[in-house]
């Protein structure tokens, strides 16, 4: 039986079986959609007379006793800085509303509709993927579906709702600086930022050229292979991930990330770093260098970029942003060059000194967020006794390591009674696998699951 | 470089001048703020010293017309 809690995989299974057709499973999602997105907010449009057109060639291709793909009749739905064809890019912006509609899809849909997927919607997002929370003052929040009250993440904060709530299996979102991460750990959710240039960019609107990536958010780590499989580029060299999978942690060296990793968080986030690594027997700690100041030149990067790449709307449509990406993008617009190439240049001193590690360990571990989901709307919180913003510190975490491109797969951690949160299991550029392979394995001992709430 | 005696505000008027940005007064105090914090966090990373090899990260390939990188081109799906 398909439905709200099926997995990407058991829904293609389902429907190449001819156990279902694509055409159910695609109205299914859509009545889902229409009864609870109002009160969550995931999305900002529903393609439903493309999805139904869509589903309906997956029917016939199985009728016709073609093969529908490997993710037949799976419904998946985009955030809104992704190209879907005959829609403006909206990028969570009100100005983007005017811009004429995407002529076609962005690259990645484009591989996943062939694959056999089938595009429903457009999530919504912090405004320009500058945010943390999944908050958006033109198109209201995107909620947790754990706890409404509370936030999704951001800024892919619709991916993250749309997911957790089960409106589909699978969604795409962005990662500068944990865009990812953040909503997977807050929501509860596998998800997967790839190696820094893996998956196609094509097709979507930018946010900060040096730091983004694309990727899927998913409730399993298998669903997360298949999806990145589907996304690789067809005439390149990268191999699928998901017929090592099975091999787990195997003969992996892991360890923790110590030091900054280890302080200025709840509790909680430490507790499910502990849980993840005794689980894979991980004893080892390890000194990521500088990780401050990582997170520093990111931020300056960030800023810096951002606030050039949104210069000529801050000119002339300033009072059509959101207030509080307004002014950082305003203060990115003048940040001194020679503040931004250190930055750059730190970033390649980091990288080397990262790599070293690596000739010692595969598999690093470290908190996704140094809390759960806040409510909605908190500006402030209390890190090891010093109230700090939310909004900047939400990714202390995520930064550090998104900055020189690492693969990186967030793993949800229920805590019984309490909010779900995440860690993120890291490993060397181009190794997917290995992240991947982390991620089933504590998935099949039950340490990491994404159950959607009721 | 940044320092403790970093004057946000001089700043901010200077650079709205020199982009040629008509900033809405209300706005200044969120960007004041913001380019304060910014200065501050900058500082980690210029406080740091780089030896002269230490290039900037992003690499430009002449000759690359279609990089497998981003936003760019005509790669196929």
């Amino acid at each position: 039986m398909i439905g709200r809690s099926s997995t990407v995989l058991e829904t293609a299974a389902a429907v190449r079986s001819g156990a279902v057709s694509a055409m159910d499973v695609t109205q299914a999602a859509l009545s889902r959609i229409a009864a609870d997105d109002p009160r969550l907010g995931a999305f900002t449009e529903v393609t439903s007379d493309r999805a139904l057109a869509q589903a309906a060639k997956v029917d016939a291709a199985m009728a016709g006793g073609g093969d529908p793909g490997p993710l037949a009749g799976v419904p998946f739905a985009v955030k809104n800085l992704f190209d879907v064809a005959g829609l403006p890019t909206l990028a969570g912006s009100k100005i983007n509303a005017d811009h004429p509609p995407a002529p076609s899809d962005a690259v990645l849909i484009r591989r996943l509709t062939q694959a056999g997927a089938v595009l429903v919607g457009a999530l919504n997002m912090g405004e320009y993927a500058y945010d943390f929370t999944g908050e958006n003052c033109h198109y209201g929040p995107s909620r947790n579906p754990h706890d409404p009250s509370r936030m999704s993440g951001g800024s892919s904060g619709g991916s993250g709702t749309a997911a957790a709530a089960g409106f589909v299996p699978l969604t795409l979102g962005s990662d500068t600086n944990g865009s990812i991460r953040v909503p997977s750990s807050f929501c509860g959710l596998f998800g997967l930022k790839p190696t820094f240039g893996r998956l196609s960019r094509e097709g979507t609107f930018p946010f900060c050229y040096s730091l983004d990536h694309l990727g899927p958010l998913a409730r399993s780590a298998a669903d997360l292979a298949a999806a990145y499989d589907a996304m690789l580029d067809p005439a390149g060299k990268d191999e699928p991930v998901t017929p090592g999978l099975g091999r787990g942690a195997d003969g992996l060296r892991i360890a923790v990330a110590g030091g900054y990793f280890a302080k200025g968080a709840l509790p909680e986030a430490f507790e499910a770093v502990a849980t993840v690594a005794a689980s894979l027997g991980a004893t080892e700690t390890v000194t990521i260098p500088e990780a401050a100041r990582a997170r520093a030149a990111a931020y300056v990067i960030t800023t810096a970029e951002g606030g050039n790449l949104h210069l000529e709307r801050l000119r002339t449509r300033a009072e059509d942003f959101d207030p509080a990406t307004r002014d950082r993008l305003l203060a990115g617009a003048m940040v001194p060059s020679s503040w931004y190439l250190q930055a750059q240049r730190f970033r390649r001193w980091y990288h080397d000194r990262v790599m070293e590690l690596f000739a010692n360990v595969d598999i690093i571990l470290a908190p996704a967020t140094p809390c759960t989901a806040p409510p909605i709307g908190q500006e402030t919180m209390v890190l090891d006794g010093v109230e700090m913003l939310v909004r900047p510190n939400i990714g202390i975490f995520t930064q550090p390591l998104s900055l020189i491109g690492l693969p990186i797969a967030a793993v949800p951690v229920q805590r019984p009674g309490g909010l779900p949160i995440g860690v993120q299991v890291i490993a060397a550029p181009g190794r997917e696998d290995l992240v991947l392979r982390v991620a089933a394995q504590l998935e099949l001992s039950g340490v990491c699951a994404a159950p959607v709430p009721n | 470089m940044p320092d403790s005696t970093f004057d946000a505000v001089k700043h901010v008027e200077h650079m709205a001048a020199v982009l040629g940005l008509a900033v809405d007064p209300v706005y200044m105090p969120g960007i004041v703020g913001n380019m304060a914090r910014t200065a501050e966090i900058a500082r980690l990373v210029t406080d740091f010293p780089l030896s002269d090899d230490t290039e900037i990260a992003p690499t430009f390939h002449p000759a690359q017309v279609h990089p497998a990188m981003p936003h760019s081109g005509s790669e196929g799906a």
